[in-house]
């Protein structure tokens, strides 16, 4: 690598970069083993700084809450305010990581990649396949009607693409890495599972229901034209550490509202309520808590990091954890806007159906793992 | 130069058409910037993630909010090219 010409062999420079020409690439094409070795340095030191900060999170917290301030930690008022300041950091170091590192990910999947597997497939392994892509494709539900049609045209079936469409946000690559953190890999693994499961017999289930009925007809006369360009393709490491960096930036802005609020909600049932009060409702001995929890999660809209302080002050007061991935599931995998959205190419018929199946298998899900948990 | 805004109204096409509408003023340039929102016609260009942004008939870029300084490279290059 030291001999030759440096420039346009630098791998990581990438075609953005090299066909600017700017003074700053040149200069760092050059230079490239140093230019190389401070990158290296600069990740490393990213990372022992961000494990430092997740491991001082907890005694840092203990000495002000509990010293500084001197709160008791056995009180309502101390364990809350604990329980919201750590929370808080602990959260917001945890997305940052998993965002940063799932976008990176799947910067190498796109939607038009996606389509072209599921393109001519059929119903059964088609849904399977289009459940696991939907887990692993980049995907922002704004883009649920383009994808919708694009599918559609490309032949997929409407079952498939269904599938697809569940699987994107049931199975929320936020909430299983803060499930695997706070619960164990065991949890978030039936999590994936389940939500796997759902998307795949919601979607099958639809298809077999003949939903086509109730498309919105210029579905099925959009053509697909022009060129279709992959979005993620041709992309340098540079170019995708970059993305990282921007949809940690994007998506914290986006949710720290529902983060506060989701927080305070958990610290509020951490501190204050009482011991049995959500056992009593929504326990293990009552038969309808998975449903009531369901039923509650539909219209709640929130994503899944506002959700799990929720469900891990819940989790303490001793609701079972079938109850609690129904009450997550229901509310980051069904929400209004989507509705609102999928309305412009499904009939309100088929939106309804939609809704029914997939909270049916989320209820019965609840169930199950009540059952064998 | 003639430039197309694709997507059916969501923030990320908003802020795409204002780091469009700025990287343009900063470059100096005039274009006639318009949004389209009609789904037959977005999936005319091909486009089945959106925002996505045409120049001159041309998709450029497709499925994410680009920086403004991105955006301004795609508007040199196409302005060098068309």
């Amino acid at each position: 690598m030291s001999t030759g010409e440096a420039t346009g062999a630098d791998p990581a420079a990438g075609p953005g970069s090299a066909a600017t020409g700017t003074p700053v690439a040149v200069g760092a094409a050059a230079a490239r083993p140093r230019w190389w070795w401070t990158r290296l340095l600069v990740a490393v030191a990213v990372v022992a700084a961000w494990l430092a900060a997740y491991l001082v999170n907890g005694p840092l917290w203990d000495r002000i809450v509990y010293h500084l301030l001197g709160l008791d930690p056995a009180s309502r008022l101390g364990s809350g305010v604990h329980f919201f300041c750590y929370d808080s950091v602990k959260i917001v170091l945890l997305l940052v990581a998993i965002i940063f590192v799932v976008t990176v990910l799947r910067s190498f999947m796109s939607v038009e990649r996606t389509r072209a597997l599921l393109g001519g497939r059929r119903e059964g392994v088609g849904n399977v396949m289009a459940a696991g892509l939907g887990v692993v494709t980049p995907f922002c539900s704004c883009s649920a009607v383009p994808a919708f049609i694009g599918f559609v045209a490309a032949g997929v079936p409407i079952g498939v693409t269904l599938s697809f469409l569940i699987a994107s946000p049931l199975v929320n690559e936020v909430a299983v890495g803060l499930l695997a953190t706070m619960f164990g890999w065991e949890i978030a693994g039936l999590y994936i599972g389940a939500g796997l499961l759902i998307a795949v017999v919601a979607g099958w289930v639809l298809g077999r229901l003949g939903v086509q009925r109730w498309v919105e007809p210029f579905v099925f006369t959009t053509r697909l034209g022009g060129q279709v360009i992959d979005s993620t393709v041709g992309l340098s490491l540079a170019d995708r550490i970059q993305m990282g960096r921007e949809e940690v930036g994007t998506i914290l802005r986006k949710i720290w509202p529902y983060l506060l609020v989701g927080i305070g909600l958990g610290a509020v049932i951490h501190g204050w309520a009482p011991q049995d009060l959500f056992a009593r409702y929504a326990g293990a001995n009552n038969p309808f808590g998975v449903l009531v929890a369901v039923v509650i999660g539909v219209p709640l809209y929130s994503n899944a990091a506002g959700v799990m302080p929720l469900v891990q002050a819940l989790h303490d007061k001793g609701l079972p954890m079938g109850t609690l991935l129904a009450f997550m599931m229901a509310v980051v995998a069904l929400s209004l806007p989507e509705m609102i959205l999928l309305r412009r190419v499904l009939r309100p018929k088929l939106i309804a159906v939609y809704l029914g199946v997939v909270a049916t298998g989320i209820v019965a899900v609840g169930y199950l793992f009540n059952a064998v948990l | 130069m003639q430039i197309k805004v694709l997507g059916s109204g969501c923030t990320n096409c908003h802020t795409l058409e204002r780091l469009t509408r700025e990287a343009l003023a900063e470059l100096g340039l005039t274009a006639e910037v318009s949004a389209v929102t009609d789904y037959p016609t977005i999936l005319g260009y091909g486009v089945m993630s959106t925002p996505a942004l045409v120049i001159d008939e041309k998709v450029v870029l497709a499925g994410r909010v680009p920086s403004k300084a991105q955006v301004a490279e795609l508007l040199t290059a196409a302005r060098a090219t068309g």
